[in-house]
């Protein structure tokens, strides 16, 4: 079998228009042109800058269908942000504690985002207290194997400018 | 060493204890001081009788507490209470028995965090030697497992040092309750101190960290090396988010490279770091054996005090 024929797994990232129905007509096209979806991250509350919201996508395909879905995608005028074989390949988890929801939340998610270092997976918040109080929130971050440290050092970043406390995993972006 | 007289300064838990346990081991009690008087017998003071003096009394005898010195011992246990900066008056009680070649067992983390490296070079004059594996880990045999293995092996060293810090985060995953609601409850247990500052704001676990770096790096760490942070205030609902997660949350110091940190940090909820209650965890990460891990009860008058009284035992004769 070439290279040419091998199905690989791909990461496509998208931005939506915040519409009933933008998240079908965005997938219809994958579908279509013989890709086979693995996984989709609807990062729901999350903005991109532009005001859109960040669809990844998981999929698997030849690289020549591939390049027919990414076509497809953009002719179907669905915003193709990033698309490659790479695959995150780390996750890291984060607790956020603080006045998150004062502290804008979508900002604080746009600016891990927007660092390019790492792509926020999952979201949980929990604020039995109301929001106006301290809350908590937990983070999935999922990242290149090179990137682990940059991504820690952009959470803290973030989390010290809006005074946020961070719970880091053991050993995650240091030395050991 | 066997045999040994001991000279105990310090009569708190585990000052106390080592009283008590002494015997047992074999060893003589030749004097006891506390902060305000001393009790002296050269030829070994009943034991029972220091500590119902201590209990009634509160004070363990009539001599002024610096005779403990001019007594006849092989062994000054120093176990008063941790102070930080100059580590007084820890430290003057091990320079002055070192002076006088005595060996020393530390059980205080002043001295042996914030001046190792003058403490070494008071033992090098010295005929004396000093121990202190009961500074860190309390029962847990942490500095002289480190002191078997090649030091230059070990990569890191990570634990669980603060039972009380433990307790706490461990009673708010198991039972969703706030940090007030669980501190208060550790106090009324006689888990936390009244003041728990220490326990909770990571100092206490930072200076056993420092301790750990200072042996495996021969010195050059004190407190202010260490980047600390607490448990204080952390949310339930942190603790809760965590555990939906598979994870929880755990006072964790670490020792890795030239650096030294305390602060909570996520761990898998069935990992090896996440010990419940009031236990201690010390993991020593090696080059060519991987992790090592000893747990067990971190504080405690006779569980340091068998730290302190093994500590004894590995003493050289002098």
């Amino acid at each position: 079998m070439s290279d040419a024929d091998a199905v690989r797994a791909y990461t496509v990232r998208l931005e939506l228009v915040d519409e009933p129905g933008e998240l079908l007509r965005a997938l219809a096209p994958i579908a279509t042109n013989g890709g086979n979806l693995l996984s989709i991250f609807h990062e729901r509350g999350n903005l991109t800058p532009r005001g859109q919201i960040p669809v990844e996508v998981d999929l698997e395909a030849t690289p020549e269908r591939f390049d027919q879905v990414v076509e497809a995608l953009r002719d179907a005028g669905v915003n193709v942000i990033q698309a490659g074989a790479e695959r995150y390949s780390e996750e890291l988890t984060v607790l956020l504690v603080g006045h998150l929801v004062e502290s804008d939340l979508s900002d604080t998610l746009s600016r891990i985002e927007a660092s390019g270092s790492a792509s926020v997976a999952d979201v949980s918040l929990s604020a039995p207290n109301g929001t106006d109080q301290v809350s908590s929130a937990r983070l999935r971050l999922v990242m290149n194997t090179d990137g682990v440290t940059q991504a820690m050092e952009t959470v803290r970043t973030v989390a010290a400018d809006k005074q946020l406390r961070l719970i880091e995993p053991l050993a995650a972006g240091g030395d050991a | 060493m066997n045999d040994v007289r001991l000279a105990v300064c310090g009569c708190g838990a585990v000052g106390r204890s080592v009283v008590e346990l002494a015997g047992n081991y074999g060893h003589e009690l030749t004097a006891v001081a506390d902060s305000t008087g001393a009790a002296i017998d050269e030829t070994g003071l009943d034991t029972a009788a220091v500590l119902e003096r201590k209990r009634t009394d509160g004070v363990v005898g009539p001599a002024a507490p610096e005779a403990l010195f001019e007594a006849a011992y092989d062994v000054l246990v120093e176990a008063t209470p941790t102070t930080l900066g100059d580590a007084e008056p820890g430290y003057g009680h091990v320079r002055r028995a070192l002076a006088d070649d005595r060996h020393v067992v530390i059980a205080n983390k002043g001295p042996v965090a914030e001046r190792y490296g003058e403490l070494s070079a008071l033992a090098r004059d010295s005929d004396g030697s000093i121990r202190f594996e009961a500074t860190v880990g309390g029962a847990i045999p942490a500095l002289a497992t480190i002191e078997e293995l090649d030091r230059d092996a070990v990569t890191a060293v990570r634990g669980v040092l603060n039972g009380t810090a433990n307790f706490v985060l461990s009673r708010m995953a198991a039972e969703g309750l706030d940090y007030d609601h669980v501190l208060a409850e550790a106090q009324d247990l006689g888990v936390a101190e009244a003041d728990p500052s220490f326990d909770v704001d990571g100092t206490d676990a930072a200076l056993k960290c420092v301790i750990i770096a200072n042996v495996l790096r021969d010195g050059g760490f004190s407190l202010a090396d260490v980047s600390v942070e607490g448990i204080e205030e952390i949310p339930g609902s942190a603790l809760e988010l965590a555990a939906e997660d598979g994870r929880t949350v755990r006072l964790i110091g670490e020792v890795v490279g030239d650096r030294v940190q305390v602060g909570p940090r996520l761990v898998p909820e069935n990992g090896t770091l996440a010990v419940t209650g009031t236990m201690n965890i010390v993991q020593i990460d090696t080059e060519n054996a991987g992790p090592l891990a000893i747990s067990g009860r971190g504080a405690g008058g006779p569980e340091t005090a068998s730290a302190v009284l093994a500590d004894v035992g590995r003493l050289p004769p002098l």
